[in-house]
């Protein structure tokens, strides 16, 4: 039987994943694709949260995020492009300038 | 009239506001009458108020205006406030009427001159800042006059201030006052202090009941007073700022730096008299000084041969005299010396300054010589005025001159007498000299100066004729009782004038009283000293013209310790410029420089920059380190959480 343990669990897995995914790679769209991992991590543990105590406002919240994570997504991808066009990479190591 | 005695400052600042704003457009045309017009307009305001004052009766002999209230502060109140007494009165007309002979005299003199408008905003702004000072009804307002016309001293001297020498002269007299106008301005403290007031009608009514007679406190206003007068009319020790003044043009040194502004001391201690006179000790000091002064101003002008610098150190030996006037309390004396001063003395620099003019700029006398048939107006006038200063009767310097030598002796203080007796002597030999050397013998300049000498245009003449004419009779107004009684019983009118300002000073001598033969002795023997001096400079410099090269080489000492002025500038240069400049060095180097400039503010910039530059290699630029720290962080507190909660 999957119980909410199961699903928290795979929730701080995923989200793990993106922390490291964050810390460690150099790909800024990698590093975007492992924030969106941890966006989702928190919604599944919301939702999950929300089933179990029997709460509508966790699935409102994440319905939120939702929305919240595209709009992010479409800023932060015309971010990564501008960066591109302007130095024709993304690795992220390549973006220092504001270092003291 | 009393309620227009403002209009009497008031032309002349109108002068200054028209030609020192719009000069440059109006033109020289224009300028020149406005200049001379603002003081001439002034001195017929000035005649006016004498015919009313004359009016009164001797005793109510004051006109007063107070325009307003200007620094009302507790208990403390100053006003702009006029007043005119005979005394204010006297200078009054000598400012505004020799003043506008000068004004006059400048529209020649300074013809054709690149600040001719920001000359004669200049010259009235003097005007204007002279007639504050000597009509003012407190000492608040006096010094305010005070200070204008050393400002205006100040930026006449350095009127050609392209040329440093004279910028630098120009600074000089100013910081010399300076030092003088410090005392002054205690002395102003120590009055309000005492009387609680600053205005002459509170001040010098009480001089009597609060003060004790030669007590400390009178000691010290009126010694502060004295400094302040010492500054400003040039006595030892700081007269060295008079003769570099003549770095200026010649009717200004004949406007300010003789007949008007350095008498503003012997003005100051005359009207202060009844502080003065609780003050016997400053009293003698003053006498003292003045005569130390004249004897040694006149040594020095005898070996000069800058003819304004003779000059300068002349009006020095008069000043002098004009003191040990004041200083013997024979006020009317010194003011009435002041009077005929203004006259022979105006002449004098402003028939130097033809010279000067014709001779395109020279002044050196050893290049002069013969000028007589080339400038013979000139020549007359000089010589009424060099007779009149020399102390030749009947003109107004043996007058004024034998006034004051006659009360000193009087006064039981013969040393005093003595020195201004050979001051006399020596004032007759200095002026003659300056006279002969100039105007006969020989011409010794170029023979291109020969050619273009002439005589000045009729502005310049003018003014000399008229001021030589009152040279010669000016003095008859004072006419003192020992010449004038047996003339037919003619009373010193200007005492008498005087008398009501003076009155408690003056031992009255209105009726008339046995003279004592003594004065006439005395009287005898200055105008044998004066012919002495007279008769020495005809022998030395007509004669037998070698014979001052064969004194100077016999007494080499003394020759260049007279002409090196004793090296009083020098003296001062060592004991205060020169330790004053390395303390203003160490200030600059060590202390702005080095403490503040290098540990205070430069100390904590750098400071904060290098601890900036520590902290900020926290920030790599790398946004991952960045993450990294977050999440630590927050790992760090779940931890903190987890393990101790």
């Amino acid at each position: 039987m999957v119980g909410p343990a199961h699903y928290i669990t795979l929730s701080a897995v995923l989200f793990t994943i993106g922390v490291i995914g964050v810390l460690t790679r150099k790909n800024a769209i990698i590093v975007f694709m492992a924030i969106e991992i941890m966006l989702n991590a928190a919604n599944l543990a919301l939702v999950t949260f929300a089933m179990t105590i029997g709460d509508v406002a966790g699935l409102i919240m994440v319905l939120l995020v939702i929305a919240v994570a595209a709009a992010e997504a479409a800023v932060g991808l015309a971010i990564i492009v501008a960066m591109f066009r302007h130095r024709e990479t993304v690795n992220i190591e390549a973006f220092n300038v504001l270092r003291g | 009239m009393e309620s227009l005695l403002w209009l009497i400052p008031a032309f002349p600042l109108a002068g200054v506001a028209i030609n020192g704003l719009f000069g440059r457009k109006l033109g020289d045309r224009v300028v020149s009458v406005i200049g001379p017009g603002a003081v001439g307009a002034a001195f017929a305001m000035a005649a006016a108020s004498f015919i009313a004052l004359r009016g009164l009766p001797p005793a109510e002999r004051l006109l007063q205006q107070t325009l307003y209230s200007w620094l009302p502060a507790g208990e403390f109140s100053a006003s702009i406030g006029f007043q005119l007494d005979p005394l204010s009165m006297t200078m009054v007309l000598v400012v505004t009427g020799v003043g506008f002979l000068i004004h006059l005299y400048s529209v020649g003199y300074m013809h054709g001159d690149g600040g001719y408008a920001r000359y004669f905003a200049y010259l009235n702004l003097f005007t204007f800042a002279m007639l504050l000072l000597v009509m003012a009804d407190n000492f608040l307002l006096l010094f305010v006059g005070w200070e204008g016309v050393g400002l205006c001293s100040y930026l006449l001297i350095g009127y050609w201030f392209e040329d440093q020498a004279k910028a630098d002269a120009g600074k000089k007299a100013f910081i010399v006052n300076r030092i003088g106008d410090f005392g002054f301005l205690l002395g102003i403290f120590l009055i309000f202090w005492t009387f609680g007031s600053v205005a002459f009608s509170d001040v010098l009514p009480e001089a009597a009941t609060r003060l004790t007679l030669g007590g400390d406190l009178a000691f010290w206003i009126c010694l502060f007073l004295f400094i302040g007068a010492v500054g400003k009319s040039a006595q030892i020790p700081l007269f060295v700022w008079l003769p570099d003044a003549m770095a200026g043009p010649t009717p200004v040194s004949a406007l300010i730096h003789a007949a008007t502004m350095v008498t503003a001391g012997v003005y100051m201690v005359a009207r202060a008299h009844a502080l003065y006179e609780m003050a016997p000790q400053v009293l003698a000091l003053v006498a003292g000084i003045g005569a130390a002064t004249a004897l040694f101003a006149a040594t020095i002008g005898i070996v000069q041969n800058d003819i304004k610098k003779v000059l300068a150190y002349s009006t020095i030996s008069q000043l002098g005299y004009m003191f040990l006037g004041v200083g013997v309390a024979a006020f009317s004396a010194g003011i009435f010396h002041l009077v005929t001063h203004a006259f022979f003395k105006a002449v004098l620099f402003l028939g130097a300054g033809s010279v000067i003019h014709a001779l395109h700029g020279e002044q050196d006398m050893r290049t002069m010589g013969g000028l007589k048939p080339k400038l013979p107006i000139t020549y007359w006038t000089m010589l009424a005025a060099t007779l009149a200063i020399a102390g030749v009767p009947p003109l107004a310097g043996f007058v004024s001159k034998d006034e004051i030598l006659w009360r000193t002796w009087d006064g039981g203080h013969s040393v005093l007498w003595v020195i201004g007796f050979i001051t006399a002597g020596l004032t007759a030999a200095y002026m003659f000299r300056l006279f002969f050397l100039t105007f006969h013998g020989s011409f010794r300049g170029t023979k291109e100066q020969w050619g273009h000498a002439h005589e000045s245009p009729w502005t310049m003449t003018v003014p000399l004729v008229i001021l030589g004419a009152l040279s010669v009779v000016g003095g008859w107004i004072g006419l003192p009782a020992a010449l004038g009684q047996p003339l037919g019983g003619i009373a010193n009118r200007f005492e008498g004038w005087l008398a009501p300002v003076f009155e408690a000073g003056e031992h009255a001598v209105h009726e008339p009283h046995a003279i004592p033969p003594i004065e006439y002795g005395l009287m005898t023997a200055s105008v044998a000293i004066a012919t002495l001096g007279i008769l020495v400079a005809y022998w030395a410099y007509l004669r037998s013209p070698d014979l001052p090269g064969r004194v100077v080489a016999r007494s080499r000492g003394v020759y260049t310790l007279l002409y090196g002025k004793y090296f009083v500038d020098e003296l001062y240069d060592f004991l205060i410029v020169r330790p004053f400049y390395a303390l203003s060095r160490f200030a600059w180097r060590v202390i702005d420089d080095g403490l503040i400039d290098g540990l205070g503010v430069g100390g904590t910039g750098a400071l904060v920059k290098r601890g900036s530059r520590i902290v900020s290699r926290w920030e790599t630029g790398y946004v991952q380190g960045y993450a990294v720290a977050f999440f630590g962080g927050v790992f760090a507190i779940l931890a903190y959480y987890y393990l101790f909660r």
